[in-house]
């Protein structure tokens, strides 16, 4: 497997108006400020973060539904923002998604066949009988049986419309695929085998992954490299390995003592996590966890941490090498 | 005398393909103060089962049982006056989805005080004082001005705090959460069980932990009973369960946790799917699905055998003869 | 103590028989509602007796016939065969015209319905889709139109127009065009949410495509149901035009148009009012039991 960057990100800012009324000035909602980070062919870029962080916001950028506000989206080098209609017909193609809930992202009436189909007649001349044949096979390669083409999605269980997603997510032969909470929705069980097949498929395809989760212990599992957010920033981002056996920033080590475990012996620490989740139309002063990180300091609230690399990752705080 | 005993409940519906049997007898019982786990996956049974409890089961399903008793009442042959003025009082529920459970079109005090009113008697300002009082116990920042807020202006985490406030608020004996923290995030999730095991413990109320997620339970529960397509197949202390599991099913839901996967690259999955209606095989539930199954798994059902640690609806537990148990 | 590690293949009990056809499943809930199906029926019946008037009408519907005015129906004295529901004041007969009447009010429903649900889809799609100045532009004119009581719109309409059959048809369909573009509008604001609109997106769908292949589809419940019901409100307000002399002229056998010739003889001859009077009642209740029976039979697949 080559390691080639397939997808960049600089710098990516997506930043909306929300208008509060007739009379007061619309607020900005910043819902990514200022993300970066390299994917290559064949691994996995976990995503880590609670409600408001911007990981949709993140989906949404990079699978170009969106444009970004600011900053560069490059798939093989070449910049999404200001490409023509064509062109960015051409570059759909290379990036595709599986969303969270296997009960709303398959459209209800339609056939398995049609849903895995569209993508071929939105985007190429395909003739309907290969159409066909190629839903087939990657009905098969995703562990469906081919006698469930004609099916609707209400006759499978949640398991199985993961898989009808993935393979839809895979029509197109993309380079990168974003999933978006693709198990969390799933039992453990039915967790598991959805894993092993993506991970199958990753190794065979050579896919790059952006796997949003909020789920550490899946994330621990299944990522190359993790990048935690925090209300539309990266507060830390390395190799998983790194990330998870010495982490720096304290939302971080709040996250992975909060993550239930079933050896909870086996935990670094515990923390009970304080205060409520910020809102992004209202982020707080200087470091956006300050309210609610253990170890604030009197400059947490007023200056802005940047990300700098420190012990092997990049990290987002004042005091990062002083957490050990 | 244990607080709620339950032996042999069953609930069943008829539908146009047959009679389903959603839980299909299980025996349970919970100590005064004790925390019980009940972990399973979807079609499990164990929403039904704490619905039946409550008496919430809606009409077309019966439910069965040879005993089903709250301190010493049998539930089984109450009135739905004396039902309803033991549920909300003595047993109360807290629900999966804050923002769904609570009346959009209420405020949040009103919902609370309706309770306090409803069980309690009381009016007035006492009322107002006391929901406030609540509202503090369950960690509510700035309560007096969360009275009059509706359950859109506040966070999940918030509008779970008020569910809990409200079961809390006639001093329940026994608490049932049915995934209480499934629809929440990380953080806020370990606050609500954190604040669950501390009201539990400061009032002596027994909890009932309805969950799927197997690291809930280890962390908050006393006792673990997991249930399998209606069924309870193992029931015995948390750390016994997740050390020494002794049903397959519990052994292989445990291995396919990715927590345990050890930096393994694929993970071990359960092979087949739970039977539904139609296709409930004959013996023991989980032998279509079990490596460990015999010939006498298939024609007969086992019942729950006992051993030092706990009980095991299987003939052929993991443990082996480890403890010279039926083999 | 683990399992074997397993292929992907997903091993699943053997299927039994291929799932019902969603069509036969809907009919299956629909069939347990005696009243739907009794409206149904009913419908069938009135479509049977219109198309066959030509051979079922014992007489042409405008034919007089000077000797025989208001003659009473056969069971009374003085009725005959000939006029089995008798005659009315100028002599033509009351069956006939009842009839032919069936053929013009389920024409009227069908026209009405046809024109407003797709002037009201087009509308109500294209507000919920672009969103923005579109859908307040447009849904501000829908309101308008609701602010108005519709009987008098639809006077109002008519009398700009002109009498005739026709007009009072595009009155009727203009009055109740906001109902469908707004049903249409939150079914489209509803669906355009989901996650599966999102991933035909991703997947490069344009917006027609969108809007017509996949939200399209998933907004017909609610709008069947208010077609169905909308027929029988069409065929109740083309009679009051009729009634008011706007709608049908004399001498079209228009079930409203009877009624209004006919008042007068309540007390004298009272079966000249009655028989259309009552086949008005008839066919409206029926649409209105088969409107209900499917909206019953639509919800439920959603719930379960």
């Amino acid at each position: 497997m080559t390691d080639a960057v397939v997808l960049e990100a600089k710098d990516l800012r997506k930043h909306y108006a929300v208008r509060r009324g007739l009379f007061k000035p619309a607020a900005l909602v910043r819902a990514l400020d200022g993300v970066s980070f390299r994917l290559e062919a064949g691994k996995t870029l976990a995503v880590v973060g609670e409600s408001g962080c911007g990981k949709s916001t993140l989906a949404r950028a990079v699978t170009m539904i969106e444009p970004p506000t600011a900053g560069q989206l490059l798939y093989d080098g070449r910049d999404v923002v200001g490409r023509s209609a064509a062109e960015m017909r051409e570059l759909r193609r290379t990036v595709q998604m599986v969303f969270q809930n296997p009960y709303g992202s398959l459209n209800p009436r339609k056939t398995v066949g049609a849903i895995l189909a569209e993508p071929l007649v939105v985007n190429t001349k395909t003739p309907k009988a290969e159409r066909r044949e190629r839903a087939l096979a990657m009905m098969a390669r995703v562990g469906l049986r081919r006698d469930q083409i004609d099916r609707y999605p209400h006759m499978f269980s949640g398991g199985q419309r993961q898989r009808i997603a993935i393979a839809r997510a895979l029509m197109l032969n993309p380079r990168v695929v974003v999933a978006d909470e693709p198990v969390s929705a799933l039992d453990v069980s039915i967790q598991a085998q959805v894993l092993n097949l993506m991970m199958d498929l990753q190794e065979e395809l050579g896919l790059a992954y952006l796997f949003i989760s909020h789920d550490l212990s899946v994330v621990r599992h299944i990522a190359d490299a993790v990048m935690v957010m925090y209300l539309g920033r990266p507060v830390e981002h390395g190799p998983k390995d790194v990330v998870f056996a010495r982490p720096r920033h304290p939302y971080t080590r709040i996250l992975l003592a909060a993550t239930p475990r079933v050896n909870p012996e086996l935990r670094a620490e515990r923390v009970v996590p304080k205060g409520e989740l910020p809102s992004p139309l209202n982020p707080p002063p200087g470091c956006p966890f300050h309210r609610r990180c253990p170890h604030a300091r009197e400059n947490c609230a007023v200056d802005v941490p940047a990300l700098r690399d420190v012990d092997g990752r990049l990290v987002a705080c004042h005091y990062a090498e002083e957490m050990a | 005398m244990p607080l709620l005993d339950i032996k042999n409940l069953s609930v069943e519906f008829t539908t146009r393909a047959g009679t389903f049997r959603a839980v299909d007898g299980i025996d349970l019982t919970v100590e005064e103060g004790e925390v019980v786990g009940i972990v399973g996956e979807s079609g499990s049974g164990k929403s039904v089962t704490s619905l039946a409890v409550m008496g919430l089961i809606p009409e077309p399903g019966r439910v069965v049982a040879d005993r089903l008793s709250f301190a010493g009442r049998d539930l089984r042959t109450l009135s739905r006056g004396q039902r309803r003025a033991l549920t909300g009082k003595d047993v109360a529920m807290v629900f999966q989805e804050p923002m769904t459970s609570l009346n959009p079109c209420f405020t949040v005090g009103f919902q609370l005080m309706e309770s306090l009113k409803a069980h309690e008697g009381l009016s007035g300002r006492a009322v107002k004082r006391r929901a406030i009082e609540l509202l503090e116990q369950v960690g509510i920042p700035a309560p007096e001005s969360r009275l009059s807020a509706f359950p859109h202006q506040l966070s999940g985490g918030m509008n779970q705090r008020v569910m809990i406030a409200i079961a809390i608020a006639c001093n329940p004996r026994l608490l049932i959460a049915d995934e209480p923290t499934t629809a929440l995030d990380v953080t806020i999730q370990k606050q609500i069980l954190d604040l669950l095991v501390q009201l539990q413990k400061e009032r002596g109320m027994a909890l009932i932990l309805i969950t799927h997620d197997m690291g809930v339970v280890a962390e908050t529960a006393h006792r673990v009973a997991v249930m399998y397509a209606g069924q309870v197949v193992e029931t015995r202390a948390a750390r016994d369960l997740f050390e020494r599991p002794q049903h397959p099913y519990t052994g292989a839901l445990l291995d396919a946790l990715p927590e345990r996967a050890l930096g393994r690259r694929r993970l071990p999955t359960i092979p087949g799917v739970v039977p539904g209606i139609a296709d409930r095989p004959e013996g023991c539930l989980f032998n279509p699905r079990c490596r460990f199954a015999q010939a006498d798994c298939r024609r007969l059902r086992p019942p729950l055998f006992p051993d030092p640690e706990g009980l095991a609806r299987c003939y052929y537990p993991l443990g082996g003869d480890m403890w010279g148990a039926p083999a | 103590m683990t399992m074997d590690v397993q292929s992907n293949a997903v091993v699943e009990p053997v299927a039994t028989s291929t799932p019902p056809h969603p069509l036969a499943e809907f009919w299956h809930h629909f069939r347990r509602n005696t009243g739907a199906v009794a409206g149904l029926v009913v419908i069938v019946l009135l479509a049977f007796l219109a198309v066959f008037a030509d051979v079922l009408a014992p007489h042409s519907p405008i034919a007089q016939y000077r000797d025989a005015i208001l003659v009473p129906p056969v069971w009374q004295e003085g009725g005959s065969w000939t006029y089995v529901l008798g005659t009315d004041d100028i002599g033509r007969d009351v069956l006939s015209r009842v009839l032919y009447g069936a053929r013009l009010s389920l024409l009227i429903g069908l026209i009405v319905v046809t024109l407003s649900l797709a002037v009201g889809l087009a509308v109500g799609m294209t507000a919920g889709f672009f969103g923005g100045v579109v859908d307040i532009a447009i849904m501000r004119l829908m309101d308008i139109l609701l602010a108005l009581p519709s009987l008098l719109l639809a006077i109002v309409v008519a009398a700009i127009l002109g009498p005739g059959l026709f007009n009072a048809m595009l009155s009727v369909s203009v009055v109740v065009v906001p109902h469908y573009a707004r049903l249409t509008r939150a079914a489209v604001l509803a669906e355009m949410s989901k996650d599966y609109v999102v991933a035909s997106r991703v997947a490069g769908a344009g917006p027609l495509r969108l809007m017509l292949v996949d939200v399209l589809p998933n907004c017909t419940a609610p709008l069947i149901v208010q077609a169905t019901l909308g027929f029988s409100t069409a065929i109740l307000d083309a009679a009051a035009l009729g009634f008011l002399g706007l709608g049908a002229q004399p001498p079209t056998p228009e079930w409203g148009t009877m009624l209004a010739s006919s008042l007068q003889f309540l007390q004298r001859a009272p079966w000249v009012v009655t028989w259309p009077g009552v086949a008005i009642l008839v066919t409206v209740l029926a649409f209105n039991l088969l409107g209900d029976g499917l909206r019953d039979a639509l919800d439920p697949k959603l719930k379960r």
